[in-house]
């Protein structure tokens, strides 16, 4: 292919975009805004926190201005690296960018938004924790949704028997249903790895039932044993680190907390450290990149990639009891509402690995959030479009925001032993 | 290719003799012993829902196994009386009282039995061939993706952006003039157009910049359900609400936009035009040098490009004929029953029509009695519901079974001791993330 041939690339379409975006915002921001427009931005709780009083078309101006200069260096394509950084940073920007915009003329807390961004981001990670479980061996699991609903359910329905049974003890109820919730997910986890290891069915199509088969059991496990909704819902209490909760500004949002959050960064790093720092790690990616070098060394193969799904299913347990156990304290039909599939989009985006998932989770957790915040803030934007707004994330983030992804090299394949 | 030699040894060639005992027949009924085992499965969810278990441990203490049993018996019964209301209710053939029936329903008696009787009830099977329509075309469209190595899990958002594009060609004032021979056609090629535009974007993603289809139609449902919702209920601006009515929906369109009906019944030209679709599908795959591409694009991507294929046409196009085939299974449910649009109509078609495609093993004409069936199962859940009491959402566990053990046939051949399928059954429906 010749070199001078032109060729529209992702990196044209992006910069194309931003150039375009720069152009809108600065000419609309001078007619929209008043120039001494302001947007307070808090940052911490209380009537003396800090506060940024953020001149609302000034700031919009730089950011067109970024935008513009982004766009041009991404067309002109001359410095890549330079480029890229820009077009990365203004990415990043987008959401600041429509949340001062909409906070003008009133005070929004950025804390708190961080706070909502951390907490929603949660299921999100940990699905897509319990992704990489699974992918990283080599087997596809588009069924996390699924196990998330079943974990979800199956884990309040525990706590919903456990609680008369243990009358003052509502905590070790809540924790023993987390419990019942990671084994029903290790359960569906069991099935789609039968089907997928044992069996070779195609991995996506397993992964579909898995879906499938979880709406139906949910529902007709809810109608059959929760139809007496017993007043007053318990969730799982916060729990205040000592010390660590006394830092200013982030310890009261990060160290004073629910344990499924916690679990969530204690998720990242233990999948961090297994996966590139022991010997199981090393043996459990050289299944999902080379099966067969992998079983001629000695591994074998369908037990590594059995206790990778399963681990994979117990995590994503844990992730739906995050639903009905730690923030609604029941279980509605369809609860988990996609977040199972936005999991594996942050997995993409993170090209497997658990802290790139850890950002693309907070990119769809900032996203959630903004809807919340729009809405508070009263902004006259319809509340599905703001809804939409996770979903679209997820598709430019995979349309290549960050440039192709790789899965690992036999995701997907089953293995058959020779 | 052989079939799978027998090994030797006495206990195998017994074992393979029993393997073979269903002779050629075996490989083809995999697919209804599939239904069959998934449906013996289900009862035993209504065993376990209909039997009263404090009693049966009782009775497990007091009698033994016997009690056990026998406090067992309820549920069984249960079962059977569910299964019997849902092929009642399916298929309009049941086993009941004729005079419990009401007077205005028609009914003709095949078979008196003492106090019951052998009835056809003619308005539950039309009803089932009502509904089994739009799972028909909606399973050809996950098919079509299927045969070139994509899996359309979109279908849903599909149908919704065919559905509202239709509509609203049905209802606009300024088109309630047109005669129906014209207002017809472009209300259903609208809601092929949008279909296909909803779906080809999805391909074009996956073709430019490798973004997975099955991530992308996933966000592409949930963004054309909001979407749906927001245009159906937006009063500020007023877009596609009816005002007047009491529920949030569409206005009815046209009398000029709807279907016509065939004869006296509630059945509609929709029905013809879904049996049209699958003979056109079934040409356009395998009579037409367009669909033998897309096949070879589905079965090997790089031999396609090695033959000068262009992939990336391809795959737009595959997902613009199945969106196009979903958003032509949306506007019919507008056109030919609802006439017009509430939000949240199709929720979970689209899972039903990947199971249907699947259940088809993705061939056109397999998907006629696979919508059959599961137009069927719905439509006999209700009656379920009625006289076993036993919840609707059980249908939804027998349907994840059926595809589980469609797609899992190993675990079929194994119960039914069928011998293990030769190499060119195989049917590849995706490739992990689809390098």
């Amino acid at each position: 292919m010749s070199a001078r041939r032109f060729r529209l690339t992702r990196m044209h379409i992006f910069s194309l975009f931003f150039l375009v975006a720069g152009l809108w915002i600065a000419l609309r921001a001078p007619g929209s805004f008043a120039a001494d427009a302001i947007s307070k931005m808090s940052v911490g709780l209380g009537p003396e926190a800090p506060l940024w009083e953020a001149p609302t078309r000034a700031v919009l101006l730089v950011v067109a201005g970024l935008y513009m200069a982004g766009g041009a260096l991404g067309l002109i394509n001359r410095w890549p690296r330079l480029s890229f950084a820009v077009l990365l940073l203004n990415g990043v920007l987008i959401f600041p960018a429509i949340l001062i915009a909409a906070a003008v003329g009133k005070q929004t807390n950025m804390l708190t938004m961080l706070a909502e961004s951390l907490r929603l981001a949660t299921p999100i990670v940990i699905g897509a924790t319990a992704g990489i479980w699974s992918e990283r061996s080599g087997v596809v699991n588009i069924a996390i949704e699924g196990m998330m609903l079943t974990g979800a359910c199956f884990g309040f329905i525990a706590f919903f028997f456990l609680e008369p049974l243990m009358p003052g003890a509502t905590n070790t109820a809540l924790l023993l249903a987390v419990l019942v919730a990671v084994f029903s997910g290790a359960l569906m986890s069991l099935l789609h790895a039968w089907l997928s290891i044992t069996f070779k069915t195609d991995q996506i199509v397993s992964g579909t039932v898995i879906n499938i088969l979880a709406i139906g059991l949910t529902s007709f496990a809810r109608r059959e044993f929760l139809l007496s909704t017993r007043a007053g819902r318990v969730t799982l209490p916060s729990i205040e680190i000592p010390g660590l909760s006394q830092i200013p500004i982030v310890g009261d949002v990060l160290f004073n907390n629910k344990p499924i959050f916690y679990m969530m960064f204690v998720m990242l790093i233990v999948t961090h450290v297994v996966l590139f720092y022991t010997s199981l790690g090393l043996r459990m990616r050289s299944v999902g990149e080379h099966p067969e070098a992998a079983d001629t060394v000695g591994i074998n193969v369908f037990f590594t990639r059995y206790r990778s799904v399963i681990i994979s299913g117990m995590i994503a347990g844990l992730g739906g009891a995050w639903f009905s156990l730690e923030t609604v304290g029941g279980f509605d039909d369809l609860m988990t509402g996609g977040r199972g599939f936005i999991a594996l989009a942050a997995m993409i985006f993170g090209k497997w690995t658990p802290f790139g998932a850890f950002g693309g989770g907070l990119l769809f957790g900032f996203a959630d959030a903004l809807g919340t915040r729009f809405q508070i803030l009263n902004v006259a934007v319809p509340p599905q479009w703001l809804q939409m707004l996770p979903f679209l994330t997820t598709m430019v983030v995979l349309a290549g925001l960050i440039g192709r992804a790789i899965p690992p090299a036999a995701d997907g394949q089953p293995y058959e032993k020779q | 290719m052989e079939p799978v030699t027998a090994p030797s040894g006495a206990g195998a060639e017994l074992r393979a003799r029993r393997r073979i005992s269903w002779g050629e027949l075996g490989p083809r009924l995999v697919p209804a012993l599939a239904v069959l085992t998934a449906v013996l499965f289900g009862g035993l969810f209504m065993v376990f829902s209909g039997t009263d278990w404090a009693a049966a441990r009782a009775a497990l203490a007091a009698d033994g196994a016997g009690g056990f049993l026998r406090e067992l018996g309820p549920g069984i019964g249960k079962a059977g009386v569910a299964y019997e209301a849902m092929v009642e209710g399916a298929t309009g053939l049941g086993y009941i009282d004729p005079t419990s029936v009401r007077s205005q329903t028609t009914m003709v008696v095949l078979l008196r039995l003492g106090e019951r009787a052998i009835v056809f009830l003619p308005d539950n099977l039309v009803a089932t061939l009502v509904r089994s329509t739009p799972f028909l075309l909606a399973g050809l469209a996950v098919a079509v993706g299927f045969k070139a190595g994509l899996f359309n899990i979109g279908a849903e958002g599909q149908l919704y952006a065919g559905a509202l594009l239709a509509v609203w060609i049905g209802f606009v004032p300024a088109l309630a003039n047109l005669p129906a021979l014209l207002h017809i056609p472009l209300a259903v090629a609208s809601g092929i157009l949008g279909g296909a535009i909803w779906g080809g974007i999805a391909g074009f993603l996956k073709a430019r910049t490798g973004a997975h289809e099955v991530i992308n139609t996933i966000m592409m449902n949930h963004i054309a359900i909001r979407l749906a919702d927001w245009l159906i209920k937006s009063r500020e601006p007023l877009i596609l609400l009816d005002t007047t009515a009491s529920v949030p929906r569409t206005p009815f369109i046209a009398a000029t936009a709807e279907y016509p009906r065939l004869g006296d019944t509630p059945l509609h030209f929709g029905i013809l035009i879904s049996l049209g679709a699958v003979a056109l599908v079934w040409w356009f795959l395998y009579r037409t040098t367009l669909g033998f591409e897309l096949r070879t694009v589905g079965a090997n991507p790089n031999a396609a490009k090695y033959a000068g294929m262009s992939v990336t046409r391809n795959l737009v196009l595959a997902m613009a004929v199945s969106g196009g085939l979903a958003g032509l299974a949306g506007s019919g449910e507008v056109l030919g029953v609802q006439h017009n649009l509430p939000p949240g109509f199709f929720a979970g078609v689209g899972f039903d029509s990947i199971a249907i495609a699947l259940l088809a093993k993705t061939n056109p004409i397999a998907m006629i009695p696979a919508a059959f069936l599961w137009g069927g199962l719905l439509n006999g859940a209700g009656l379920m519901q009625i006289r076993a009491d036993i919840s609707i959402d059980l249908v939804k566990i027998i349907q994840a079974l059926i595809v589980m053990f469609v797609a899992a046939d190993q675990i079929v051949r194994v119960i039914w001791r069928i011998r293990a399928r030769r190499q060119e059954e195989e049917v590849v429906f995706s490739r992990g993330w689809g390098r």
